[in-house]
Formats: structure tokens, sequence, C-alpha cells
């Protein structure tokens, strides 16, 4: 090796050779092949069946949703935090990851297990006499699901902006008379744009394929697109119509984070 | 990001590095005697695969499936040879079909003896001549209900489109299942092909959507011993289990007829250990063994010698169990419909699930 620096990378190649491209250009390959591998854009064309378009609209409008309450839950949060002492913020970023500490699938089957119709929640709310609530198998549960889990991947990104502005800038605008509503307005919000835009990416691109969410939230009865896909694998065992679903999904993916990036003037990697 | 130089030597080393990792773990423990077993998820009782090494000195390889539909890729392909199998009548009939199963020598399992004639009989269905298959578990699915929760006999498929069970009712998220229902409510058979008759089975279950609390699979169990819904439709081996949690629970073949099912051992084409898979299946034919095998999953045992060793009275004649098939309402086994069959099938369901 001349090059010690391309020496570093190396794992980084094998990694994403091995667990990205190839997978990638797998899934290309059975995207534009029917089950003879005769060369189609039937695959693709699919996403027009009214089920499919159906399930991408929805997944779209819950993922917008859900982003959406995210950004107001975690934004003032994260200022609460950035704004605290070192001592202190470090310890509430802290209790925002420890639930990622348990697994993904079982804090959603917890929510499950919560929100039943005999679950703890409707227990509780019953001994004091109060209505019972009634959102599992809707998509309120979904949502639920949906910001409950991303909601840390909002929160860390714009607290990782909000604490690399200069404080001599926040100070500078308060000298020349700014009040705080303006400082907000005018200085710290624009500083923490791209945090939000990472943020909304690592929020909405997940939202948007998720299966395991609406599958144990909402009861099977609400088909997303990552549900089709999902059963396009699993059950239906069609490979090629699976594939040419999740290009367009990418396709999708890829075109909301290039409208976020067009925003995202600094362009900075704040995560 | 920025590409050096290197780069294009660096992929061609990770690629190599892959396919070097990827031969290493397919030629992984080859030595001495084995037999590669590819079962569904918690479908044997463990001591029965360590009883079966330290008698006879073969080392069980044991690998498991969730779905009939996750298993036959893998077999199809070829990627790993297994040596015995244990999917489904109607996936029997497909590996039949496809040319991925190679015919058992009856001569070497002798133990076959312990399996009901009857079962055999069931099992020509799907493997005319029983040339391919040994059954291993069997059963039913019906409706499994709670009697508190009820109203009036539950003996129809039809409770299931009875308004007052409106967010009470549990249906099964699997194609096959879901559209035997209404096919089965209204006398056709579970194996239709006719266009009419399954979008008259798509527009009942798209009717009984709104009154359906959520489609599972495995969940039914937890949620009708947690006193979740009234009426859930459910595999008959699941219903001993259930009962046994919570004794409210009641489970019935409704009168209109049903779908048996079969899960049997076979012998993918590929299998390197066929003389050890044998030995296998002719062990898990022992009456003892699949007793034992019995009380730990409580899936019915096709082993009538197994059966009559059975302590419990009350499980020895369990209708549940074991329901007499000659008195049983029309039970059909699911058949593979083929590529067409399959894609028509999951078309209509994906058009009740999208509604």
């Amino acid at each position: 090796m001349k090059n010690k620096k391309d020496l570093l990378s190396l794992p980084y190649f094998i990694w994403s050779a091995g667990f990205i491209i190839i997978p990638l250009c797998m899934i290309f390959f059975y995207g534009f092949t029917d089950r003879d591998l005769h060369f189609t854009f039937a695959n693709i064309a699919s996403i027009t069946e009214t089920e499919n378009i159906k399930a991408l609209l929805i997944s779209i409008l819950l993922a917008l949703i859900a982003t959406l309450i995210c950004i107001l839950l975690a934004y003032p949060l994260a200022m609460i935090i950035a704004g605290s002492k070192l001592k202190d913020s470090g310890f509430m970023i802290f209790v925002f990851i420890l639930p990622m500490w348990m697994n993904f699938l079982l804090r959603t089957l917890a929510w499950q297990t919560l929100l039943e119709k005999n679950g703890v929640i409707n227990t509780i709310l019953s001994k004091l006499n109060l209505p019972a609530l009634s959102i599992i198998n809707t998509p309120y549960a979904i949502v639920l699901g949906m910001v409950y889990n991303f909601l840390p991947f909002m929160i860390l990104p714009i607290y990782n902006a909000l604490i690399k502005i200069d404080p001599n800038v926040i100070n500078a605008a308060r000298d020349l008379g700014a009040n705080s509503l303006q400082t907000f307005l005018y200085v710290i919000f624009p500083l923490s744009i791209p945090g939000l835009i990472s943020g909304i990416t690592m929020v909405s691109v997940p939202a948007l394929t998720t299966f395991v969410i609406s599958d144990m939230l909402g009861g099977g009865k609400i088909l997303l697109i990552g549900n089709v896909i999902e059963q396009e694998f699993k059950q239906a065992n069609n490979w090629h119509v699976g594939s040419g679903l999740s290009i367009v999904l990418m396709l999708f993916i890829l075109l909301a984070m290039g409208l976020t990036a067009k925003y995202d003037k600094e362009g900075g990697n704040y995560f | 990001m920025r590409m050096g130089k290197g780069m294009k030597k660096s992929i061609w080393m990770a690629a190599m590095l892959v396919a070097l990792i990827l031969t290493g773990c397919g030629k992984a423990a080859s030595s001495g005697e084995e037999v590669v077993v590819y079962n569904w998820g918690e479908y044997i009782d463990p001591d029965v695969l360590s009883d079966f090494e330290t008698e006879t000195g073969i080392h069980v390889v044991y690998d498991e499936f969730e779905t009939n539909e996750i298993m036959y890729p893998k077999v199809e392909s070829g990627a790993s040879a297994y040596d015995v199998i244990c999917p489904s009548d109607y996936m029997i009939e497909k590996m039949i079909a496809n040319d991925l199963l190679q015919e058992i020598k009856w001569e070497n399992i002798p133990n076959v003896s312990n399996i009901d004639p009857q079962y055999m009989n069931e099992s020509e269905q799907f493997d005319p001549g029983n040339k391919y298959s040994i059954p291993y578990c069997w059963g039913t699915v019906g409706i499994l209900y709670n009697r508190t929760m009820v109203t009036g006999p539950i003996d129809s498929w039809s409770v299931l489109w009875d308004e007052q069970y409106k967010d009470n009712i549990l249906m099964q998220d699997s194609v096959r299942d879901a559209f035997m229902v209404p096919l089965k409510w209204k006398g056709r058979s579970l194996n239709t092909m006719d266009q009419a008759e399954l979008e008259e089975a798509r527009d009942l279950l798209i009717e009984q959507k709104p009154l359906v609390q959520a489609y599972v699979v495995d969940q039914v169990r937890d949620k009708m011993i947690g006193n979740e819904a009234a009426l859930g439709v459910i595999y008959s081996g699941e219903a001993i289990y259930t009962q046994r949690e919570n004794p409210n629970l009641e489970y019935v073949i409704p009168k209109e007829g049903s779908n048996i099912w079969i899960d049997s051992w076979v012998i993918p084409k590929n299998a390197e250990h066929v003389a050890n898979a044998e030995k296998f299946i002719d062990y898990m034919c022992r009456a003892d063994v699949a007793l034992k095998n019995f009380e730990y999953i409580t899936y019915a045992t096709p082993n009538k010698a197994a059966r009559e060793l059975i302590e419990d009275a009350d499980i020895r004649n369990s209708e549940i169990a074991f329901p007499d098939l000659s008195k049983c309402p029309d039970l059909e086994a699911y058949l593979y419909l083929g590529e067409e069959g399959d894609a028509l099938y999951n078309e209509l369901w994906k058009e009740v699930k999208s509604k």
C-alpha cells in the first residue's frame, strides 16, 4: 500500500461493497426483470395500481405527521438541553438515549400491551372512572409508535447544531439590540437549520418505510408501502415486484432528501 | 465523499474478502456424521434432538423457518443443502411439482408403521401414493371463543360477520387462511380458482373488516388468553395450550367445514446425508419419541402408537387434538395453486387489506 489513508478506508469499502453495493445491484436486477429474467418495467409500473398508490400516499401522510410532531416536541427540548449546564445536558441526553438500549421491536410490542383494550393504560383509566382510550389498531397508534421510536433521531441533531452556535454570535445580536424573539428568529433558528434538516431526514425516512410499527400497532388493518413490499417478499414470494416497488420508494426518499437539502443552505453535516 | 487513487484496488480487495467470507461460512464443520434439519420455529422438543445425538452419534445441525414461503426459496436455490425439511401440505405439492424432493425408501423407516393410516390417506391429497412425505403433525383451523364474551352457540363461520362482535374478532393475517373462512362459509372449495367465487370471498372479507379488531398470526393465542377479543381464527394445535392458560376458551370446527393441514418430513433432492435423514425420520416416528415431543409442542401427532401412550385420558380422547375425521364436517387440505393462483389470491388479499 502506497497510501496509508487507503488502507484505513479498507474496512469501509468491504462493508459497503458487501452490504450496500451488491444488495443494491441485486435489487435493481430483480426490479427490472420478470420471473423469466427478461427485462421489464412492469415491476416499477406496478406502483400505479390502486392499492399500491394508496399505501404509498398513506405512508407519506403518516410519515409527514410523525415528522411534524417530532419537530414540535424535539426543538424546544433540544433548546432546553442545550441551554442547561454541561453536566445536566449530558444527563438529559442520556435519558433520551436510554430507551434505545432496548430493542426497537420490544419497545413497540410494549406499546401494544400498553394500548390494548385490557392494556395497562385502559386498566388505569377504568380504575379512575375515565373513558377508555381506543387508539390501538388505528392510524393514531401508528403515528404514536413512529414518534416514540424516532424522536431521539430528531433531538440529537438539533441539539448538536444548537451547541455549536458560538455564544458570541448571540451576544452580538443582543448587543445590537435584538430581543429574545428576534435573536431566535434571525440568529439561532437559521443556524440550527442544518441540524433540523438532518433530523427531518432521519425521522421521515424510517417512518416512510416502516412495516413493523404498522403491523404491531395497526393490527394489520392499515397497509403502508412497507407492508406491501414485505408482503411481496414474504407471502407472495415475488421478489421482482417487491424490488420494483423498493426502487420507487428509494426514488421518493431521494426526492425528499433533495428537497430538504435545497433548503439546507449551510450544507453542514451535524450528526 | 473523496475517492482516492487506490479505490479500484480497494474494491477488488473488498470483493475478494467478501467472497472469502461467504465461501468460508459454507464449508464449516463437514467432518463427522451429521444431519441437517430445517423445521418450523418452536416445533420440536429440544431434548428429543439431544437424545437422538446421544443414541446415534449423529450430530444434528438444526435450522428454523417462520413460514413455508420463507423456506421455499432457500431450498430451491440450493444455497444450503438440508437433509430433512418439514413443510406443509400445499408446499410439499409445490416442491414435488418443481422436482425438489426425492422419494423416501420406506424399508429404511420401519417405525412408519406407527403412523395412523387415516393420515396417510389425507396426505394423498398433496402427495399421491405417499412417495415423498411422512406426517409429523397435523391439525385443523377453527374458531377459538371466550365463553364469557359470546351469546348463543358458536358453530358457524357466520359469527365472524355478526355485528355484535364488532372489534372483538381476530382474523389470521395470512392469505390462504383468511380466504378459507368466507370460502368454506359459503360452501366453496378452499382451493377454488373460480374468479366469481374468489371475488365474492374478497367482498365478504372487505365487509367484515370494520368488525375485525386485528389481523394477526401467532398473537391470536396471547390476545385470546388475555381476554382481548371474543373470537379468533386459530390452529387447533394452539387450542390445548390456550385452554390451559384461560379455561374460558373453547375451540370449535365450524359446521360448514374447514382446513385440515399436515406438516410432514421430506428429504430434498440435494440432501448430502440421506441415510442419516432416514435415521432421523425413523427416530421421530418412534412412539416414545413422538409422545415426548407431543407433550412439549401440543400439536396433534399422527402417531397412533404415541397417542395410545398418552396418560391423560382427557387429552388422549380430546376432540380438539384428535377429532374423529369420519365425523368431521367437510375438511379440505390446501393444494398448491400454481404461480397464477398464488398471484390471484395475493392480489385479492391486498385489495382487502388496503380497504
